[in-house]
C-alpha cells in the first residue's frame, strides 16, 4: 500500500496515481476482452499445437506429432512449401512494385506545388475497400471473355498480349501482386511522404547550394535519411503479405487455382483448420504456431537490421 | 558555376519543364489507372448485363438504379448490409469506450505495473490475430456465441483494443495537468475528471481510432467466414461470396454488390480523410 501514496511525478503528467480500486476500474474491462478473445487464444494456440484432437474434442498429449504431420501428410507437405515460397514471390513482388511506387509518387508529390492532397487521396482510396472486394473486382476486369483489360489492350492493337489472366498458373499471382499493390500503394506513399516531411528544408538547400543536383540530394541526403521508414514498411509489407487471405481467395478461391499457383499460407491454413480432417484443429493449431514463429521472429530480425543501419548513418 | 549560368540557362529550364510535364503524366496516369476501373463499375451497374457482354467497356445510356435494387433485394445485400452495420458499430463503440478509460489511466499515471502493461497491450498491434482463430473457435464454441453476432462484435473489440490504447495513450498524455488539479480542487472524482474534462480534449484522437477500426472491421472476411453459419448472420464481405456463385451471369447486379459494399466507406473516408491518413501514418509522422 505504500506504492500508492509515494507520489511519483517524474512522469510529467503531475499527479501521483488514483487508489487501486479506481485504476482496476478504469482498466479491468480492456484488460479482460483483451485478454480473454485475443492473448489467451493466442496463447492456448501453442498448447493446443501438442495435442492431439478428436473433431471439437482435445485428447492426449502428442508432443509434436501434429507438427512431423504437416510435413509428411499428403498433400500438406507439398501444398505447404509451395504457399510459403509463393508468399515469398508475394512479398518480393510487392516490395518492387507497390513499395517502390509509393517511395516514386512520395518523392513526386513531395515538390508537386499543388494538388498534392487531390493525388494523395485518390491514390489512397482503393485502401478502403475490402481485400475481398478488390479481388472480385479484378476478376471481373480480368474475365478472359468479357474482361474489359483484355477489350482495351485489344483496342489499342496488343490483342496478343489479351490472355485469360487469371486462368493461367504463370500469370495468376504476378497478377493478383499487381492487384493487391493497387489497393495499397497509397500507404506507403504516405509513410514515404511523412517521412520526407520530417527532413528538415535546411539539409536539403545546404546540399543545393552544394552544388547537388535531384538524384544526389535523393541518393545521398533523402533515401538515407528515410532508412526507419523503409523499415516499418518492409515489415508491414512482410506482415500483411504472409497474411494474405481474402484477395487471394477472390482471386484463386479457396484452393489457390489455378492448379494451386496461387495458393498462400493464409488458404493452406484456413484449409487445414476448417475443411481438414477429424484431427484438423490440432495439425491447425501446429502450422498457427509456425506461422506465428515465422512472422515474429522475421519481423523481429527485419526491424533490428533496420535500427544498426540507422544507428549506423548517424 | 557562375561563368556557365547564362549558358545553361535556357537548356536547364527546358529540362525543368520537361520535368514537369514527366511529373503530371505520371501523377495522372497513376491516377487513372485508381480511378477508371472504379468509374468503370459504376457505369456498369446502370448497363444491362447483356450490353456489358457484348461491350465490355463502354458509357451507360441511362441513368438507372435497377441493379442495385436486385442486388439488395433479391441478392440479400439488405440483410448482409444492416449485420455489417450493426457489427461494425457496436464493436467500434465497444473497443474505443473501454480502450478510452484504460488509455487515460495508462497515459496519465504511473503506477506499479504501467508499464508493463502499456506494453502488453501495444504488444497487440504486431499479434497476427487470425493465427489464434482454433482456440477462438472453441471459446465461443464453449460460450455458445458461435453463429452470434454478439460473439463477432466481442472479437472484434478486442482486435481494436491496442491500437485505440496506444493512440489515445499518447493523446491523454500530452494534456496539462492542471486542468485535472483544478477539478480535483474543487472535489470532482476520477470518474468524473476523465468523461467531462479530459474526454473531450481528446476528440481528434477519438475520431482517428473510430474511423481507423471501422475500416478494417467493415471489410473483414476472415472472421464472419469461420464464426456465422447462418446466412440471414452474415456481413457483408462472407455475403459477397455466395452472391458472386449464385449471379455469375448477372454482371450489373454483381458490379451494384461491389458499389454497396464499398459506399459506407468512401462517405466515411470523404467525411474524414485527415483521421484516416492521421491513422496510417501513426508513428511516422511528427
Amino acid at each position: 500500500m505504500a506504492v500508492i501514496k509515494k507520489r511519483k511525478t517524474n512522469t510529467g503528467v503531475g499527479q501521483g496515481a488514483p487508489p487501486w480500486p479506481t485504476i482496476v476500474l478504469f482498466l479491468l474491462p480492456a484488460f479482460l476482452l483483451y485478454t480473454v478473445f485475443m492473448i489467451w487464444p493466442l496463447v492456448q494456440s501453442m498448447i493446443f499445437s501438442t495435442f492431439e484432437f478428436k473433431g471439437l474434442a482435445r485428447g492426449a498429449f502428442v508432443g509434436l506429432a501434429n507438427f512431423r504431420e504437416l510435413f509428411t501428410r499428403f498433400p500438406l507437405n507439398e501444398q505447404l512449401p509451395r504457399a510459403f515460397m509463393h508468399n515469398g514471390v508475394f512479398f518480393i513482388g510487392t516490395m518492387l512494385i507497390q513499395n517502390t511506387l509509393g517511395l516514386l509518387f512520395a518523392l513526386l508529390l513531395s515538390k508537386a506545388p499543388f494538388g498534392k492532397r487531390f493525388f494523395q487521396t485518390v491514390y489512397t482510396m482503393p485502401y478502403l475497400i475490402s481485400a475481398l472486394v478488390v479481388g472480385y473486382l479484378w476478376s471481373l476486369m480480368l474475365n478472359p471473355l468479357f474482361g474489359p483489360v483484355n477489350q482495351i489492350l485489344k483496342l489499342i492493337g496488343l490483342s496478343d498480349l489479351a490472355r485469360p489472366w487469371l486462368g493461367d498458373p504463370a500469370t495468376a499471382l504476378p497478377v493478383i501482386i499487381l492487384v493487391n499493390a493497387w489497393q495499397w500503394m497509397g500507404f506507403p506513399m504516405l509513410l514515404f511522404a511523412a517521412g520526407l516531411a520530417n527532413i528538415g528544408n535546411d539539409i536539403r538547400e545546404a546540399a543545393t547550394i552544394d552544388g547537388a543536383n535531384a538524384w544526389q540530394l535523393f541518393r545521398r541526403i533523402e533515401l538515407p535519411l528515410l532508412t526507419p521508414v523503409i523499415g516499418i514498411i518492409t515489415v508491414l509489407t512482410f506482415i500483411g503479405n504472409f497474411n494474405a487471405f481474402g484477395i487471394v481467395w477472390a482471386l484463386g478461391g479457396v484452393g489457390g487455382e489455378p492448379a494451386g499457383s496461387t495458393d498462400v499460407l493464409g488458404l493452406v491454413f484456413y484449409r487445414t483448420a476448417f475443411r481438414g480432417g477429424v484431427d484438423a484443429f490440432g495439425l491447425a493449431s501446429a502450422l498457427a504456431v509456425l506461422m506465428f514463429l515465422f512472422i515474429f521472429g522475421i519481423s523481429n530480425i527485419v526491424l533490428r537490421w533496420f535500427r544498426r543501419m540507422e544507428s549506423d548513418l548517424t | 558555376m557562375t561563368t556557365n549560368h547564362n549558358a545553361n540557362y535556357p537548356r536547364k529550364r527546358r529540362k525543368i519543364e520537361a520535368g514537369k510535364a514527366a511529373t503530371a503524366v505520371l501523377l495522372w496516369g497513376y491516377a487513372a489507372v485508381v480511378l477508371l476501373p472504379l468509374l468503370l463499375v459504376i457505369g456498369n451497374t446502370m448497363r444491362p448485363s447483356r450490353e456489358i457482354f457484348k461491350h465490355p467497356v463502354g458509357f451507360p445510356t441511362s441513368i438507372n438504379f435497377d441493379s442495385y435494387i436486385r442486388a439488395w433485394q433479391e441478392a440479400n445485400f439488405n440483410t448482409y448490409f444492416v449485420n455489417s452495420l450493426l457489427i461494425t458499430v457496436s464493436a467500434v463503440v465497444l473497443a474505443t469506450a473501454v480502450a478510452s478509460s484504460a488509455a487515460y489511466i495508462l497515459g496519465r499515471y504511473s503506477f506499479k505495473g504501467s508499464k508493463i502493461l502499456s506494453a502488453y497491450f501495444l504488444a497487440g498491434l504486431m499479434l497476427p490475430f487470425r493465427l489464434a482463430i482454433v482456440p477462438l473457435f472453441l471459446l465461443l464454441n464453449d460460450l455458445g456465441l458461435i453463429d452470434s453476432r454478439f460473439g463477432l462484435i466481442l472479437v472484434y473489440a478486442a482486435t481494436g483494443i491496442p491500437f485505440s490504447v496506444f493512440i489515445l495513450s499518447a493523446f491523454f498524455r500530452q494534456l496539462p495537468p492542471e486542468l485535472s488539479e483544478a477539478a480535483r480542487i474543487d472535489g470532482a472524482g476520477e470518474f468524473t475528471i476523465f468523461s467531462r474534462i479530459m474526454l473531450p480534449l481528446v476528440r481528434p484522437a477519438l475520431a482517428t481510432v473510430t474511423v481507423f477500426q471501422f475500416v478494417p472491421l467493415w471489410n473483414d472476411f476472415f472472421f464472419p467466414l469461420v464464426l456465422l453459419r447462418s446466412t440471414d448472420k452474415w456481413t457483408l464481405p462472407v455475403g459477397m461470396t455466395r452472391f458472386f456463385g449464385e449471379f455469375q451471369t448477372d454482371w450489373s447486379t454483381l458490379f451494384a454488390g461491389l458499389i454497396i459494399t464499398t459506399l459506407p466507406l468512401v462517405i466515411l473516408f470523404l467525411l474524414a480523410t485527415k483521421q484516416i491518413i492521421a491513422g496510417l501514418t501513426a508513428g511516422v509522422s511528427k
